[in-house]
């Protein structure tokens, strides 16, 4: 089956089986191999993208579902050849030591941001717990991505609406 | 890119790290992300069954499904003499299996084909012919009477007994629990569990059909010892085989072994003449690799009448699996489980342990930890805090009237073990402080009144970690020395390469730190590379703890090797007698004239341009480090826990951490190795478990099934540290990537038994979870 979406800002088709995952698209037919394998359960968030600016996981998703929709990858978080905030708050805070499922934590943190310029501890937290990380225990992951927030902020490039979290947890 | 690429990067210093970019660009190089020319793909189909008779295996439909190459069996592997090969536990265990399969996940058979998916559709093709057998699932049922004999086809093998060991004086404990005033019992079971690295296990082997050479890219924590191993079992020999052990996506322990899949895939590239992938997904990896823990364990604590420790008795049994191929050294059949004394001085001890055959994964590997240190310490503290409560002592004050003290270090413990420094008071001090021990107290005791279930857990642990030294620890007779190879290139930068392999604990960064302070190149000037046998020199590997401890001594000492050949060079140079010369980070300069230098970068330069009559061109140098003693990273973890009486619900209210491994080197990665290592400690207390029915059915085989902590339950930690350096490592350092892991499962459990025990429940097994409690509390009485 033919399929075309816009992944990173340039458009990209293929002719694909139909059992083909989003996630094996973008690894096997466009080379993009920031995106990771976990755990094929949509348990641990390593194959995680951004689909329309939601953060999806590619494992669980066809690529032949996802025709005409915009994808945002690993690669192309980077803009004009410059880290973005979160890129820079995940190395300022040592949010990173595989690195395994560090695509997938950023791209949450840049869906999270885009909605809720300001998240508290909690909302982050929230927001990253569809996402496994074996090696940092969290606490910098949840300070980088402040750590974002405070640049995005400081840049003047903030969004504009909270996003509807839970109250408590990680405590 | 970085606010800190200007520093020096000296030891001390929290420098971002240098390996970050990559990864944060999405441009790590992991296994699956290679793609080579003609590569094909590998799939391995895997018993259903835990114990099983192989009738037949049929696979013409298979071998007929569109792009398969070729479907391989045990049979094939036994005409090559590989369907069966040695563990590092001098065990044998199956390739791909000929007469039996002997636990679920066993690989029986494996398809290459020009896709992923077609290997795939092809093993489902595949049709086997089983005649299922009863399944022995625990060291009970395989000692029972008339209990299936799983590895019936060992010579001599008349039942499912490994091993029996023993460590420490018998005779000498016996009399001390005979004089004693009380003595405390604790059995309790450390279930399996599994490393579950985020990136599974996997490789690509390319068999170079012209040259003979195989290069094999592999998720390897030790691929010079897995380049001697494949030498060994394939006949191959060793100078074509390079193992590339690329970026790994975590370890823990898991990607320490030789598994079959490596195998199978290097003997169908080499037979096709095309390189083969092979990726496990998530359930093999679960299923068929390394696991962790499963010891069922008896402790008696014997005491005086002043509540002083006087021996201690351990026995366990350890269910190994089908295959004894736990990864450790060679002489000690239970890993390092005789540290079981811990940080008390206990005058006797006598440890024994047996090992038992299952129809479960094999591959007992150490998760996080030095070779089963991490359940002597689970142990030893669950004991301690339950002598406390038995005999209504304060578990912070019964463990200070029973510590090994400052002044008895170097001290050897009863099973042997000679601890090289230690201040386990002053540990604990920092982490009654922080926690605010004695109001906090008052709370917990105030809010029990008002029938709250509330507690604090403790646990004081001692670590053994940095293998060697080599006259004692091996890996199938490789003595665990490590390496360092440095070279430092005419303008000045330098490369270093190791014999140990980062899986994300920062190598590139740390070591090059170590070069920084020693020799004075700034770190970003240093380039570490590692994981290519090709290039880099001989090591042991990564785990245990061990990088910083013998590969980072490796790298302090190959840098003041070439800093003493630096001082000739300076001499020459200056014009100076060498020893008139005086070293600063960075530089040579003649004593009394601070002006007169030259940096160690005039120095590289001249060592290939302006040498002394008669020296050797190049500032190059290797070093073997061979530690004279293992390092003992120890401290102290303090939880508070509030539980739910009417779900059992346990909540982690506060966890501090103070850790006490030696200097430092970058103090940023080692808070995010102990941030780490609690998260997973807390995984292990509370959520993962690997475990069977009574068929032997794995349940825990997926991440729906096998709870791994997210961002939401874990913890928030308060970090502390105490610094005693390591005597007899040349930088003082000990090691810390396991510490946490081994430390806090106990504090955890300790504070919800803390919570518990007004109620007279004494234990409960890991992982502690709602319904667990629930029970405890509802067999005693306790509703809401």
């Amino acid at each position: 089956m033919k399929v075309t979406m816009r992944v990173n800002g340039a458009e990209k088709s293929g002719d694909v089986e139909p059992r083909v995952l989003l996630v094996d698209f973008l690894r096997v037919n466009l080379a993009l191999t920031g995106t990771h394998v976990g755990c094929d359960t949509t348990s641990c968030g390593a194959c995680t993208v951004l689909l329309d600016g939601e953060p999806v996981k590619s494992c669980t998703q066809l690529a032949v579902q996802v025709d005409g929709y915009d994808i945002t990858t690993v690669e192309g978080l980077i803009q004009g050849g410059a880290l973005s905030p979160v890129q820079v708050g995940f190395h300022e805070e040592h949010g990173l030591q595989c690195g395994f499922c560090t695509p997938g934590m950023m791209l949450v943190g840049t869906a999270l941001l885009a909605n809720n310029p300001d998240p508290t501890d909690e909302q982050i937290r929230w927001a990253i717990s569809g996402n496994i990380c074996r090696c940092t225990g969290y606490m910098n992951i949840v300070k980088a991505i402040k750590h974002a927030a405070q640049l995005q902020q400081a840049t003047g490039k903030a969004g504009s609406h909270a996003a509807a979290v839970p109250a408590g947890g990680g405590e | 890119m970085s606010s800190t690429m200007h520093m020096h990067g000296g030891i001390g210093e929290s420098i971002k790290r240098k390996e970050d970019g990559r990864f944060l660009r999405g441009k790590g190089n992991y296994v699956d992300d290679f793609v080579l020319p003609g590569m094909l793909h590998m799939s391995i189909l895997r018993s259903p069954h835990a114990h099983a008779r192989i009738k037949s295996i049929d696979t013409s439909a298979a071998g007929a499904k569109p792009g398969v190459i070729a479907v391989v069996t045990g049979e094939l592997m036994a005409q090559h003499k590989l369907a069966w090969m040695p563990t590092l536990s001098g065990d044998t265990q199956a390739v791909l299996a000929t007469d039996k399969v002997r636990f679920q996940g066993q690989e029986v058979a494996a398809v290459i084909a020009e896709t992923k998916v077609q290997a795939e559709d092809a093993r489902d093709a595949i049709v086997v012919d089983y005649d299922v057998l009863p399944a022995v699932i625990s060291p009970d049922g395989a000692k029972a009477a008339g209990a299936p004999l799983i590895r019936d086809e060992k010579e001599g093998q008349k039942d499912n007994h490994i091993y029996h060991w023993e460590s420490g004086d018998k005779a000498k404990t016996q009399a001390a629990f005979a004089k004693a005033a009380k003595v405390v019992r604790l059995h309790t079971f450390y279930p399996r569990c599994h490393p579950a690295p985020l990136e599974t296990c996997g490789c690509i082997a390319d068999v170079n059909p012209a040259t003979g050479k195989a290069t094999i890219y592999m998720t390897s924590q030790a691929p010079h010892a897995i380049r001697t191993v494949f030498a060994l079992v394939t006949g191959l020999p060793e100078q074509n085989i390079r193992i590339i052990s690329p970026d790994i996506g975590g370890g823990f322990g898991n990607k320490v072994p030789v598994y079959p899949g490596y195998v199978v895939a290097t003997a169908a590239s080499l037979l096709i003449g095309r390189p083969v992938k092979w990726i496990e997904d998530r359930n093999e990896n679960l299923i068929s690799t390394g696991f962790a823990r499963d010891f069922h364990m008896t402790g008696d604590l014997a005491l005086d009448e002043k509540g002083k420790m006087t021996a201690l008795r351990v026995h366990l049994d350890s269910d190994n699996g089908a295959f004894f191929s736990d990864a450790q050294p060679t002489k000690f059949k239970a890993g390092l489980f005789h540290i079981v004394t811990g940080s008390y001085d206990i005058p006797t001890a006598h440890v024994t342990a047996d090992g038992y055959y299952t129809n479960k994964a094999p591959g007992g590997v150490a998760y996080r930890c030095s070779f089963r240190v991490t359940e002597a310490s689970y142990l030893i503290e669950r004991l301690v805090t339950n002598a406390a409560i038995e005999l209504g002592l304060d578990q912070a004050e019964f463990r200070m009237n029973n510590f090994i003290q400052p002044e008895q270090f170097p001290y050897t413990s009863a099973t042997g073990w000679v601890y090289d420094s230690g201040d386990y008071p002053k540990a604990m001090n920092v982490a009654l402080e922080k926690l605010g021990y004695d109001e906090l107290r008052k709370d917990v005791e105030a809010r029990r009144k008002k029938g709250e279930v509330t507690g604090i857990g403790i646990a004081s642990f001692t670590e053994v970690v940095g293998a060697g030294h080599g006259a004692e620890f091996d890996i199938l007779g490789l003595r665990m020395f490590d390496s360092a190879e440095l070279r430092v290139h005419p303008t000045g930068k330098a490369m270093l390469r190791m014999g140990v392999k980062s899986q994300g604990q920062g190598h590139e960064t740390t070591f090059a730190q170590i070069v920084a302070e020693e020799l004075g190149i700034p770190a970003s000037d240093v380039a570490v590379e590692e994981g290519d046998t090709d290039t880099a020199p001989y090591g042991l590997g990564t785990y245990a703890s061990r990088s910083t401890p013998v590969a980072g001594a490796a790298t302090a000492m190959v840098s003041r090797k070439l800093r003493e050949k630096a001082r000739k060079l300076a001499a020459h140079l200056l014009e100076a007698a060498e020893e008139d010369l005086e070293w600063e980070r960075g530089k040579f300069f003649v004593k009394g004239s601070p002006d007169r230098f030259k940096t160690i970068q005039d120095i590289a330069f001249a060592a290939y341009t302006n040498l002394p009559e008669g020296m050797e061109a190049g500032l190059e140098g290797v070093h073997y480090y061979d530690p004279p003693n293992m390092t003992y990273p120890f401290g102290t973890y303090a939880v508070v826990v509030d539980i739910d009486k009417g779900t059992g619900q346990v909540k982690v209210k506060r966890m501090v951490a103070v850790d006490d491994c030696g200097v430092r080197i970058n103090p940023m990665i080692v808070e995010g190795q102990i941030h780490g290592g609690l998260t997973e400690g807390y995984g292990i207390a509370f959520m993962e478990l690997i475990t069977f029915d009574s068929e032997g059915n794995c349940i825990g085989s997926n991440f729906m099934d096998y709870l791994l902590p997210t961002a939401w339950e874990t913890p928030k930690f308060e970090m502390g540290e105490t610094t005693t350096p390591s005597p007899h490592h040349p930088l003082g350092a000990k090691g810390v990537g396991e510490s946490a892991t081994v430390g806090s499962p106990a504090a955890y459990v300790n504070a919800v038994i803390d919570a518990l025990s007004p109620y007279g429940i004494t234990n409960i097994d890991m992982p502690v979870t709602s319904d667990k409690v629930w029970a405890a509390l509802r067999s005693k009485g306790v509703t809401e």
